[in-house]
C-alpha cells in the first residue's frame, strides 16, 4: 500500500529504475560502505493513520493545563495576550506557510514585501532606522547584538543588568566564550538599575544591555541608562516589550544604538515556548553589521518597484567564516504574524492594549494590597509586578493551582533572597472579576 | 502593488480592545511616556485580509507547485499537523507552567527525543536549538566543553570543514572561537583523504561534515575519515541537512559521528514558513550528554516527565525554554505517521532524485558522474560556453514553466551550479514535467537565448536590480518623506 505522503506506483518505480539503469532501489545505495549500512528496521512504533494520530495528540494535549482551562497570571517573558483571527487566516495561506527563504525574488514578492513591511513596523515601534527580518527569539537576538557590538567596538566585555530576564542573560553567557566576550552583571537596587553604576561598569565595554520594563516589571530609568552607556562609548542595547511601545517611549528616541526583544507578545500564541520571533533593530550606522536577512526595495528591468534580500555580503552563504552571523532559517512566519497583529492593532489599538494592561495591573496591585500583600518594589510598572506572599512562592503556586488559579512566577527560581516573591503578569485578556479571584485565592493559600 | 502603509488612512482600524470600567490610573513618569505614536498601518479588517491575500498570491510555496530547491528539502507539509499544533492544550500552554501542568507537552518532547536517538543512532538529544545553524553552534559549544574538561581546549583550535559545506559551517566555527581548516574534494566528490591526512593532528578539535554532501553524494571513504579523526582524538560533527536521504538506511552514529543536528523543517516536514521557523535538535554520544543545554527533558522513575536543570557541566542555554515546541508537535506527528516506514520515505527521495538526474545528465554537465542520493548538482557551464546561458537564466526561465528554480551557484566548487532536490512527495508526472521543462530550456538556449535572458515573463515582477538595492539600501517605507514615488 502506498503511504499517503508518497505517490509512486509499482509501474512508476519499475520505469524509473529502468531509466536510471539499475535493477532495484537497493542498488541506488551501492556507494554506501557495507560497514555503515543500517541492517535492521528502525525500532519505532508502527505508523498511525491520521485519525489515530489525532486521537493520540488530543490525549497528550488534554494533559496540559493551558490558559483556556486555568486562570493564569504567569508571564516572566512570555505573555497570554489576545491573538486575533486574522493572524491565523494569513499564516495558514499555503503560499506563505510552505515557501522558503526568498532566494528567487520573482517567485517570492509576497514574502519579501511582507518582510519589508515588518521591518518598517519594527523601526516605527522602536524608533530605529533598520530592522532585520527576525531572529529566533528574544534571547538569541540579544546574543546576536553582543557579536555586533564586539565587532563594532573591538572591545571584549559586555555589561548586562541583573534585572534583565534571566534566560536572556543565560543565553548571552552561553555564547560569550565563543565570541571571546566577558560578561559583567550590574545589580538592581529596589527593582531598578542605578545609571551611575552602569556608567562605571560600562568603561571599556562593547555594549550595555538593559530591559525595559525589566524582568520585575519595573520601569527602568531607561534614558539615563542609555546615556550612561553612550558616555562610555559602549553600544546601548534596550531589550523591550513590543506591546509596551504604544505607552512607553521608543528606545531610538532616547539614544539607544540597538533595540531588540521577544516578539511573542505581539501576535504569537505562547505554544509552550515557541516558535516565536525575536526582533532586532539598530541605527543606520550598524546596517552592514546586522545579523540575518534584510529585505530592500529596488526596481525591476521595467522600472517597477520590487523587493529583494539585500546586503547579503554580511551573510554566511557569501562571507562564510567572516559572516556577521551564521543564521539562515529565521522566524519569518512568526514575524509575519507579528506584522498582521500590529496592522490589526494600528497605533490606536497598540496604545489601548498598553493602557488596559497598565490599568488592570494597577487594579491587581490594589486588590492584592487590600488583602494585605506587600509590593516588593516601590516603582512604576507596566503589566507585571512582584509581591511578597509570606512563604515559599513555589508552594504558593502549587496550592493556588489546586484552586484553579496560576498566580504567577516564583522569582526565587532565579534570584537569591526572593523565595517568598511572586511575579504577577496581567494582560488585557484578564478581567476585573478574574483579578478579584486571584486576590481571593492568594489570600487563602498564602495565609 | 501598494504597501500596507499606502492603504492606510488616519482614523481607520481593525482592532477592538476590551475597555473594562473603572480601572485605576497607573502612574508612568512623563519622561518614559511615548511622545509620538508609531506610524503603524490604519486599515479596516477587510482591507487587511485583502492586502495579505494579494501578497500571498505573489508568492510560491510547496502548496503552489514543485519546489526542487536543493538542500532545503521542500516536501509536502501535511495539514493535520496545523490542526494539531492549534489544540488549546498546546497553543495556549505557557512554557513556565509547572511540570505537573505540562505532562502532555513534556511527554511529547521526550517521545520525540527517543525517536531522534533511534534515527541518528546516538544516545541523548537536546531539542533546544532553534534551527540547523543554531544546532551547529550548540554542537561546537559541546566540543569546546568536552575539550575544556580534558584540558585540551587551548591545544585543539582547528575545525575541519570541506569546501562543499554550507556557509553556516565556517560561520559557526568562527562564532564559537575555533579556527577554520578547509579541506578539498576529490575527483569522485568525496573528501580528499590525502589532503585531509596532512591537516588532522593533535590541534584538531573536530570535523564538520554533511553526508551525503551538498553534492548529493555519499562519502565512500567515511570509515577511513572516522579513523583519521578519532585516531587524532578529535570529534566528528554531522550536519543533518541531508538526513532525508538516509533515514533507516544509514545512521550518523553508526558512521562514527559524535554530534548530529537534525533539521526538523527539512526531513521532518515543519513548514518552512517563507524562511522559518525551523528546529535544530542535536543528538550526541553518551560522553557528551553532561554538556547538553538545560533544561533536559526527562522521564522520571515514577513514570512522570520533568525538566532537569541540575546539570553541573552544561554549556548553558542557547534559546529560551525547551525549544520551539510547535515545531516539535508537527515533526512528531509526521514521524508517527511513518513509523519504521521512514526508510521508504528516504528511499523514495533517492529514487526520485536519481530519476530526474538520469533524464537530465545528457543535456546538462555533471561533474561527478555517480548515482546520487536525495539531490544532485548539475552544471550549466556547457550552456554558458555554447549559448551564453547561465544557471541564473535557466532558473529564471523555469519560472515561466511554473516551477520554483533549484538552488543555484552552490556548492561553490561547481561552476554554474544547479542543485536539484525533488523530495519524495511528488508524482512521477510532476517529475517528468519538470524534466521536460529543463530539456526544453536547453533547446531554447540553443535556438534563441533571449527567451532565457528576458525571463521570467509572467511573474509579478521581472528581474530585479539587486546591485541597486545593496548600493543604496532602502529597508523601510519612507512615509511622507519627499521621495519620487516608484511605479506600482
Amino acid at each position: 500500500m502506498t503511504h499517503p505522503f508518497l505517490a509512486l506506483t509499482d509501474s512508476d518505480r519499475e520505469e524509473m529504475l529502468r531509466t536510471i539503469g539499475v535493477s532495484s532501489v537497493d542498488e541506488l545505495f551501492r556507494d554506501l560502505p557495507a560497514g555503515v549500512r543500517f541492517d535492521r528496521a528502525l525500532d519505532l512504533e508502527p505508523a498511525l493513520s491520521e485519525q489515530e494520530l489525532s486521537a493520540h495528540l488530543a490525549e497528550l494535549a488534554a494533559r496540559n493545563f493551558d490558559t483556556t482551562r486555568e486562570l493564569s497570571f504567569l508571564g516572566a517573558g512570555i505573555y497570554d495576550h489576545y491573538v486575533p483571527a486574522v493572524v491565523d487566516t494569513v499564516l495558514q495561506r499555503g503560499e506563505f506557510l510552505t515557501a522558503y527563504t526568498p532566494y528567487q525574488p520573482e517567485m517570492s514578492q509576497g514574502v519579501l514585501q511582507s518582510i519589508f513591511e515588518y521591518q518598517t513596523a519594527i523601526c516605527e515601534l522602536t524608533g530605529m532606522d533598520v530592522s532585520n527580518a527576525s531572529g529566533y527569539d528574544g534571547e538569541t537576538v540579544t546574543a546576536d547584538a553582543c557579536y555586533v557590538a564586539k565587532h563594532a567596538t573591538g572591545k571584549t566585555k559586555v555589561v548586562i543588568t541583573e534585572a534583565t530576564n534571566p534566560q536572556v542573560r543565560q543565553v548571552v553567557k552561553t555564547y560569550a566564550p565563543g565570541f571571546g566576550l566577558e560578561v559583567v552583571e550590574v545589580p538592581h537596587h529596589g527593582g531598578t538599575t542605578d545609571p551611575d553604576e552602569v556608567r562605571s561598569a560600562a568603561e571599556g565595554a562593547a555594549a550595555v544591555i538593559f530591559q525595559q520594563p525589566n524582568f520585575f516589571g519595573c520601569l527602568e530609568p531607561a534614558p539615563d541608562l542609555a546615556a550612561a552607556a553612550n558616555d562610555a562609548e559602549a553600544l546601548s542595547v534596550a531589550h523591550v516589550d513590543p506591546l509596551s511601545l504604544g505607552v512607553l517611549e521608543a528606545p531610538g528616541r532616547y539614544g539607544c544604538a540597538i533595540a531588540l526583544g521577544e516578539g511573542q507578545a505581539a501576535g504569537n500564541l505562547m505554544s509552550y515556548g515557541g516558535p516565536h520571533y525575536g526582533f532586532l533593530a539598530a541605527r543606520t550606522e550598524f546596517i552592514r553589521r546586522m545579523p540575518g536577512r534584510i529585505v530592500g526595495e529596488t526596481v525591476d528591468t521595467e522600472g517597477k518597484r520590487g523587493y529583494v534580500l539585500t546586503l547579503q555580503t554580511r551573510e554566511q552563504h557569501i562571507r562564510r567564516e567572516k559572516a556577521t552571523s551564521n543564521i539562515t532559517t529565521n522566524q519569518t512566519l512568526l514575524a509575519l504574524g507579528g506584522l498582521v497583529y500590529l496592522t490589526w492593532l494600528g497605533p490606536q489599538g497598540l496604545r489601548e492594549v498598553g493602557e488596559v494592561c497598565l490599568g488592570l495591573a494597577e487594579l491587581a496591585k490594589q486588590r492584592l494590597q487590600e488583602r494585605g500583600f506587600e509590593l516588593v518594589f516601590d516603582r512604576p510598572t507596566f503589566k507585571e509586578f512582584a509581591i511578597r506572599v509570606g512563604r515559599n512562592a513555589r508552594e504558593v503556586v502549587r496550592d493556588a493551582r489546586a484552586l484553579g488559579v496560576h498566580p504567577g512566577y516564583a522569582l526565587g527560581r532565579d534570584y537569591a533572597g526572593m523565595d517568598d516573591v511572586l511575579l504577577v503578569a496581567v494582560t488585557e485578556k484578564r478581567t476585573p472579576a478574574e483579578i478579584d479571584r486571584l486576590a481571593e485565592v492568594l489570600a487563602e493559600v498564602a495565609a | 502593488m501598494k504597501l500596507i502603509y499606502e492603504r492606510s488612512q488616519p482614523g481607520r482600524r481593525a482592532s477592538s480592545i476590551p475597555r473594562p470600567e473603572g480601572l485605576p490610573k497607573a502612574e508612568v513618569p512623563e519622561e518614559l511616556r511615548r511622545a509620538e505614536p508609531p506610524r503603524l498601518p490604519e486599515v479596516p479588517e477587510f482591507e487587511l485580509v485583502r492586502h495579505f491575500t494579494e501578497l500571498s498570491t505573489r508568492n510560491f510555496g510547496v502548496d503552489t507547485g514543485f519546489y526542487p530547491l536543493g538542500s532545503c528539502t521542500m516536501k509536502y507539509n501535511p495539514r493535520i499537523n496545523e490542526r494539531l499544533v492549534g489544540l488549546p492544550g498546546f497553543a495556549f500552554l505557557h512554557p513556565l507552567q509547572e511540570e505537573e501542568g505540562a505532562q502532555g507537552a513534556l511527554e511529547l518532547e521526550w517521545r520525540l527525543q527517543e525517536i531522534l536517538t533511534e534515527v541518528t543512532g546516538l544516545d541523548a538529544v537536546s531539542l533546544q536549538p532553534a534551527a540547523g545553524s543554531q544546532g551547529e553552534i550548540t554542537g561546537l559549544m559541546l566540543v569546546r566543553a568536552y575539550f575544556a574538561e580534558r584540558g585540551e581546549l587551548e591545544q585543539r583550535r582547528k575545525v575541519v570543514v570541506p569546501d562543499t559545506a554550507h556557509g553556516t559551517n565556517p560561520a559557526s566555527v568562527t562564532m564559537t572561537g575555533f579556527e577554520l581548516t578547509p579541506v578539498k574534494t576529490d575527483a569522485r566528490g568525496n573528501i580528499d583523504v590525502e589532503d585531509l591526512r596532512g591537516k588532522v593532528d593533535e590541534h584538531t578539535a573536530a570535523l564538520m561534515l554533511t553526508n551525503p554532501s551538498t553534492l548529493g553524494l555519499f562519502d565512500e571513504n567515511i570509515e577511513e575519515i572516522e579513523k583519521i579523526f578519532h585516531g587524532a582524538g578529535a570529534l566528528m560533527y554531522y550536519d543533518g541537512a541531508n538526513l532525508n536521504a538516509v533515514c533507516g538506511i544509514s545512521r550518523p552514529g553508526d558512521m562514527g559521528f559524535d554530534i548530529v543536528h537534525i533539521n526538523l523543517h527539512k526531513t521532518f516536514s515543519q513548514p518552512h514558513g517563507g524562511g522559518g521557523p525551523g528546529g535544530g535538535p542535536i543528538a550526541v554520544r553518551k560522553m557528551l550528554e553532561p554538556f547538553l543545554p538545560v533544561p533536559a527533558v526527562i522521564h522520571k522513575k515514577d513514570g512522570t516527565f520533568g525538566l532537569d536543570y541540575d546539570r553541573p557541566k552544561t554549556i548553558g542555554k542557547v534559546r529560551g525554554f525547551t525549544g520551539p515546541f510547535g515545531v516539535f508537535v508537527r515533526s512528531y506527528a509526521y514521524m508517527r505517521m511513518y513509523g519504521p516506514g521512514l526508510r521508504e520515505m528516504s528511499e523514495t527521495a533517492v529514487l526520485n532524485a536519481n530519476y530526474v538526474l538520469a533524464r537530465l545528465k545528457g543535456t546538462y554537465d555533471l561533474l561527478f558522474d555517480r548515482l546520487c542520493m536525495h539531490e544532485f548538482v548539475l552544471s550549466a557551464r556547457n550552456l554558458k560556453r555554447d549559448h551564453d546561458a547561465t544557471a541564473l537564466d535557466v532558473a529564471k526561465r523555469l519560472m515561466d514553466y511554473g516551477f520554483h528554480p533549484p538552488t543555484i551557484y552552490f556548492p561553490l566548487i561547481v561552476p554554474e551550479a544547479l542543485m536539484i532536490e525533488p523530495t519524495e512527495t511528488e508524482t512521477k508526472e510532476t517529475l517528468d514535467a519538470f524534466c521536460d521543462a529543463m530539456l526544453a530550456i536547453a533547446r531554447e538556449a540553443a535556438e534563441d537565448v533571449s527567451i532565457l535572458k528576458e525571463a521570467p515573463h509572467d511573474r509579478p515582477v521581472r528581474r530585479l536590480d539587486e546591485v541597486r538595492a545593496a548600493k543604496n539600501p532602502v529597508v523601510k517605507y519612507a512615509f511622507d518623506d519627499a521621495t519620487v514615488p516608484a511605479k506600482t
